[in-house]
């Protein structure tokens, strides 16, 4: 098994979703787990998915735009 | 699968060869490679053309599962790899000419230095223009019984073996690529799940309307632009040189199928299937909004980072999709439309 903790990461994806791979729970504000199948997960930023928190592709019908990063 | 029934002399000639071992029959493999001589240059429209589709599956097939009662062998035997290259270069030209016209005037990010998240965006840009007729939306709203069969026959051609022809494609690939195009096909073959691989949930979904769901069952019913659609895949999956068109389709492939799958379950819960039946369609919407990021950024956007002359292999991958799938959607239509099937027969009315 792999003994080295797994790292977690948020990609920030432009005009997108989250997606969040690595170790790491969802749950609910009381702690339970939210239903989940998949290891890495995309979660919803622009508030139109149909499945939130879960993205589904709704952002790229209402031009959702994120700020271009600062660098 | 079974050996389909042949649609012309190619592959009537293909078929005459397979019922041999290799090495058994020089003249049967004389009379193929005669053939296929005789038939390419008469053929004006390879993409629609029934005997030479069916026979590139045919031939990609003994890479894949093989065929009933086909020696394993003749996946290497060097005629049929000779005869399938002869079919692959024309084929190849009439999709780089089809994908040029779906492209249009495309803005290019200016090379070099094009970095990922450039690519992604070009590919996101194509995807949202992809303004054929709609499929989707009929399925939700129109569709009859028999339309969704239809619908469910065609696509599964590919669905019923899912993710396996870009599976070829992952040890042509190295590092950040690689890791996104194994991430992405470990979740399509149900991390680790056997019933939760998306050909399962497929051949799920085709049980619950009554259809047979072996592989290859509905091959026959099918046109030569439903085979041509998978044909693509199998092409740029096996020739590690097109493996940038292979992200390029993946990455389309993903980007334009959350909101159609949602539309696909829609249309199925309005015939009163419940989600034995819509699982399929409800899991690829959340799904593939996972997947789109990742094919379009680390797949196809990483491999132009790591090999930026591969850019144009990748828009070719992608809108080499758009205009096959398009074209398909754009028969399904039509046939609809004049009241008939877009099947090459109808599907008998019970069940």
């Amino acid at each position: 098994m792999n003994q080295e903790p797994t790292e977690s990461s948020i990609v920030v994806c432009p005009d997108g979703p989250l997606i969040v791979r690595g170790d790491f729970e969802l749950v609910t504000p009381s702690g339970e787990p939210v239903p989940r199948d998949r290891k890495t997960v995309a979660l919803c930023r622009c508030g139109a998915s149909a499945i939130k928190p879960y993205c589904d592709g709704t952002h790229k019908m209402i031009k959702f735009r994120t700020e271009p990063p600062s660098d | 699968m079974k050996i389909p029934a042949a649609r012309g002399p190619v592959s009537t000639a293909l078929f005459n060869v397979l019922k041999e071992l290799p090495g058994m029959d020089g003249a049967a493999l004389e009379a193929l490679h005669r053939t296929v001589a005789g038939h390419l240059p008469e053929t004006l429209d390879i993409i629609g053309d029934d005997d030479l589709q069916l026979t590139l599956f045919c031939l990609y097939e003994l890479h894949y599962s093989g065929l009933e009662g086909v020696g394993d062998e003749w996946e290497w035997a060097p005629e049929l790899i000779r005869v399938r290259q002869r079919l692959e270069k024309p084929f190849e030209a009439a999709l780089r000419e089809a994908a040029a016209a779906a492209a249009g005037n495309l803005d290019l990010p200016a090379e070099p230095g094009v970095t990922s998240d450039a690519v992604a965006d070009v590919l996101f840009g194509l995807a949202a223009r992809d303004t054929g007729p709609s499929l989707s939306r009929y399925v939700a709203r129109k569709a009859s019984l028999g339309q969704l069969k239809e619908f469910l026959i065609h696509k599964s051609i590919y669905q019923l073996k899912e993710a396996d022809p870009h599976t070829f494609a992952i040890p042509r690939l190295s590092g950040r690529p690689k890791a996104a195009l194994v991430e992405i096909q470990a979740d399509e073959y149900g991390g680790g799940r056997p019933e939760r691989m998306h050909s399962a949930l497929f051949a799920r979904t085709m049980r619950g309307l009554g259809m047979e769901d072996g592989y290859g069952a509905y091959v026959d019913a099918v046109p030569a632009v439903s085979l041509a659609a998978v044909n693509l895949m199998s092409l740029f999956g096996l020739n590690r040189r097109l493996r940038g068109a292979i992200t390029g389709h993946l990455a389309i492939y993903e980007m334009t199928s959350s909101q159609p799958n949602r539309l696909y379950g829609r249309g199925f819960r309005r015939h009163g299937f419940d989600t034995d039946v819509t699982h399929y369609f409800d899991e690829h919407v959340e799904a593939d909004a996972v997947h789109e990021q990742i094919a379009g950024r680390d797949l196809a956007g990483g491999l132009v980072e790591a090999e930026p002359h591969l850019l144009a292999d990748v828009l070719f991958g992608a809108t080499a999709v758009m205009a096959v799938d398009g074209r398909l959607s754009a028969h399904i239509m039509q046939s609809w439309e004049n009241g008939g099937t877009s099947l090459r027969q109808a599907l008998p009315a019970a069940a």
